[in-house]
């Protein structure tokens, strides 16, 4: 496969990934809005997704203070924040568009399609839309864009750089929520295992879509430690940092054997994914949660970097 | 002005190729035809079929009208225009590889050495060079129009990278899919082949030092180019990868593409870029849409380059008035398709006759194109006519001459109901070791009444084109 032909799949991914992790961010402002604004208002809330989603300095800059009916335009339509819903789907299909080749009609009709109603909705006046229409009308987007790619798409090189991408930015975006979270809301270490503002952490979940399953999963009172194993360390919990780095495991396994050459990036992945398989809770504190998803991040990064050399940069030898 | 042929009505009676399309249209109301309409276009806009146009505002996707009325020909029409289009592609082809060797044809003193050598086409690069099976022009697009039931004149030759026959395939695909019944009634010849032909085509003219199945790509300025779907479209059916410039590199004696699993020889590059931009090294050092040191390895015989480099000198408007006299020179045949008279203003007898009749003519000049520096006598002033004269006078050999041509007329769905339009007709010629032509090609309409633009820029569109088997 092409080189630029991967680097345009895995980058259709990541954009969708995005557009998905920005949508949940709207919906958790939302309903935080919905609240009296007792001790942190809603404002704080903004503030830390604008962190989190890494577009904080460029609302600044065009906007100043968060209002939130600026902030959902920033976040959604607005194609000068390179990270809105709009520039990810836009920048998706584009993609798409180059490497049509490589997609199925069922793909391409998923993304087109969204393309094309986005066009509508941006036409349609602002004060018509439920912010949580547009939520609902991207998460079920971004479904139909992954449910065409898992049943539809031949199961080739050009499948595992999709999802190399999708498990890449999830990784990344489930570290940036958490680390957030963990350090706006609570910056004294006196405050971490206990203690905790239960209701600023059932929004962590609620943004990951996971709240619900969160029960299912652990039952009882909601602590910090049960939370970060549940994001951090447990597999089950689909966009917990080992269940993405599983992910990238599989799919760069699945490239070495096909290929029939051993990478780099293969390499790394097997090392992270030990280092969370052996950890736990406790020891993640003890580094410190900042810390410890700092050097998460930064690692995710490196193995973005070894599978840009490895395989998209069109220098493989 | 002569009447118009109309290709359905003759004589107050249906010709026999549109009899059955005759119910079609009577049966169906104009609901219906709204709605196939409207569908017809979601389904352009689904599948993407789309000609970008960037950087001039409003949706950058543009769809090109698509009529659902089809046009048709019998067997014995296309046999004859088959004959006649193979024969100008092959004459054409003998033509390119004769003005880049001995010049046989100049040197019998047919066409002007001027006319050759000081076109901006020719490419000295390729002197002596012969392509693999003395191919230059791969894909031969003949533009045709009709004035009358035996009368087809050449418009003009496309001998570098005619588009457009995306379209041709994907019309088909979607009346197919939406009036199914016509094609159970009518026995039209499939089209849908061309993928494969072509693929066959430019495995076909692999260079000497290709030792196995040849690795064929095409080559596109990417997705900003306007033809960019037909690109990826044709791509994607005959199963070869599209590259940019960039996805390729020159390495020793081969041409290579960047792949995920390190470089891979390429054999043929189908190329849909100007010569100009190919190769900035031997061409225009500003370009980034070529690869470095291609040229190199293409006249050392390491890549084929479909269509070769050079082969545009012989679809120049000038050197166009001379193929009947190449047929005749190379294949010793009479020519089967005509071109449309044209007067060189450049002969003395032809200038005179052009200034006596300048209000009937529409006279071009020799390198223009897309209608600049032209002028359509019956649709000009007085003094229109006048001015142009002088400028005519002024440089002769800058300028032919033509007749307004009487182009034949299909019904075409309009606001109205349905209405005479006029068409041309592009088929698509494919040369390799073989000479293949799928029967069929792309119809351009003009949907303003009256117009004789079938310009997509210029309001005009598409048609399914139909041969009916025996």
């Amino acid at each position: 496969m092409l080189s630029r032909t991967a680097d345009n799949l895995y980058w259709i991914a990541r954009y969708m990934e995005r557009a998905e992790t920005l949508a949940r961010f709207l919906e958790v402002g939302a309903r935080i809005a919905l609240l009296p604004s007792a001790g942190h208002g809603y404002r704080n809330e903004w503030d830390s997704l604008l962190q989190a989603s890494g577009t904080a300095v460029g609302f600044q800059r065009k906007y100043g203070d968060p209002v939130q009916r600026n902030i959902e335009s920033y976040l959604f339509f607005d194609r000068d924040n390179p990270s809105s819903v709009a520039s990810c789907l836009f920048q998706a299909r584009e993609n798409a568009r180059i490497v049509r080749t490589a997609l199925t009609t069922q793909v391409w009709d998923a993304l087109n399609t969204a393309f094309q109603e986005l066009r509508q909705l941006e036409r349609m006046p602002r004060g018509e839309l439920e912010l949580s229409t547009l939520t609902d009308w991207t998460t079920r987007h971004a479904a139909m864009v992954r449910g065409t790619i898992d049943t539809t798409l031949l199961r080739n090189d050009g499948w595992d750089f999709l999802n190399l991408g999708y498990h890449l930015e999830r990784a990344d975006s489930t570290a940036r929520l958490i680390d957030v979270k963990y350090y706006v809301l609570l910056p004294r270490g006196a405050y971490v295992g206990s203690g905790v503002d239960n209701y600023q952490w059932m929004t962590l979940l609620r943004a990951m879509s996971a709240h619900r399953a969160f029960h299912w999963a652990y039952g009882g009172e909601v602590t910090a430690g049960k939370i970060a194993h549940f994001l951090i360390l447990n597999p089950q919990c689909p966009r917990s940092l080992i269940a993405c780095v599983q992910g990238l495991n599989t799919h760069l396994d699945r490239l070495a054997r096909g290929y029939r050459r051993r990478s780099e990036a293969q390499t790394r992945a097997r090392a992270m994914l030990g280092d969370l398989s052996d950890g736990t809770v406790e020891a993640v504190f003890e580094e410190g949660m900042h810390e410890f998803l700092s050097r998460f991040i930064r690692e995710a990064a490196d193995l973005a970097a070894l599978i840009h050399e490895g395989y998209l940069s069109g220098d493989v030898r | 002005m002569a009447e118009h042929f109309n290709e359905m009505y003759q004589n107050g009676g249906v010709r026999p190729p549109y009899l059955r399309l005759e119910d079609w249209t009577r049966a169906m109301p104009a609901s219906l035809r709204q709605m196939k309409q409207a569908e017809a276009e979601a389904l352009f806009r689904r599948i993407g079929i789309t000609f970008a146009v960037y950087g001039e505002g409003g949706d950058p996707d543009r769809l090109i009208p698509f009529d659902m009325f089809p046009r048709v020909f019998t067997a014995a029409e296309w046999l004859r225009l088959e004959r006649g289009i193979k024969q100008r592609a092959r004459a054409l082809n003998a033509f390119l590889v004769d003005v880049y060797g001995r010049a046989e044809i100049v040197r019998a003193g047919l066409i002007p050495a001027k006319l050759v050598y000081q076109n901006a086409a020719y490419e000295k690069a390729v002197v002596g060079f012969v392509p693999p099976k003395g191919v230059y022009s791969h894909i031969v697009g003949i533009d045709i129009v009709r004035t009358g039931a035996d009368e087809f004149f050449v418009l003009e030759d496309n001998c570098r990278t005619p588009s457009g026959v995306s379209y041709m395939l994907e019309n088909r695909e979607i009346m197919m899919r939406m009036f199914p019944e016509l094609f159970r009634e009518n026995r039209i010849e499939p089209v849908d082949h061309y993928p494969g032909l072509l693929r066959r085509t430019l495995a076909s003219v692999a260079p000497a030092k290709c030792d196995r199945d040849p690795v064929v790509v095409i080559l596109t300025p990417g997705h900003f180019n306007s033809a960019y779907y037909e690109h990826s479209f044709l791509a994607d059916m005959m199963g070869v990868e599209l590259v940019e410039g960039q996805d390729l590199f020159v390495e020793g004696e081969f041409v290579y593409m960047r792949t995920t699993e390190g470089p891979r020889r390429v054999d043929v590059v189908y190329r849909r870029i100007d010569d100009d931009f190919i190769d900035p090294l031997c061409f225009r050092p500003d370009s980034m849409l070529g690869v470095p040191g291609l040229m190199d390895v293409y006249r050392s015989g390491g890549v084929t380059i479909c269509s070769a480099p050079g082969a545009g000198v012989a679809d120049d408007k000038a050197v166009y008035t001379f193929v009947p006299d190449m047929v005749r020179f190379y294949l010793g045949e009479d020519p089967i398709l005509q071109n449309v008279p044209t007067w060189q203003c450049n002969r003395p007898e032809d200038l005179a006759y052009v200034l006596a009749n300048l209000a009937d003519l529409v006279v071009k000049e020799v390198h223009g194109s897309g209608g600049y520096g032209m002028l359509v006598g019956p649709k000009s002033t007085a003094e229109q006519v006048a001015a142009f004269a002088e400028r005519v006078k002024a440089d002769p050999g800058n300028y032919i001459a033509q007749p307004t041509l009487a182009l034949s007329t299909v019904p075409t769905f309009v606001e109205e109901g349905v209405a005479p339009r006029h068409v041309d007709l592009r088929p698509y010629c494919l040369v390799g070791e073989r000479i293949e032509l799928v029967p069929g090609g792309l119809t351009r309409v003009a949907l303003k009444d009256g117009s004789l633009v079938v310009n997509s820029s210029q309001g005009g569109g598409v048609k399914d084109t139909w041969v009916l088997a025996e």
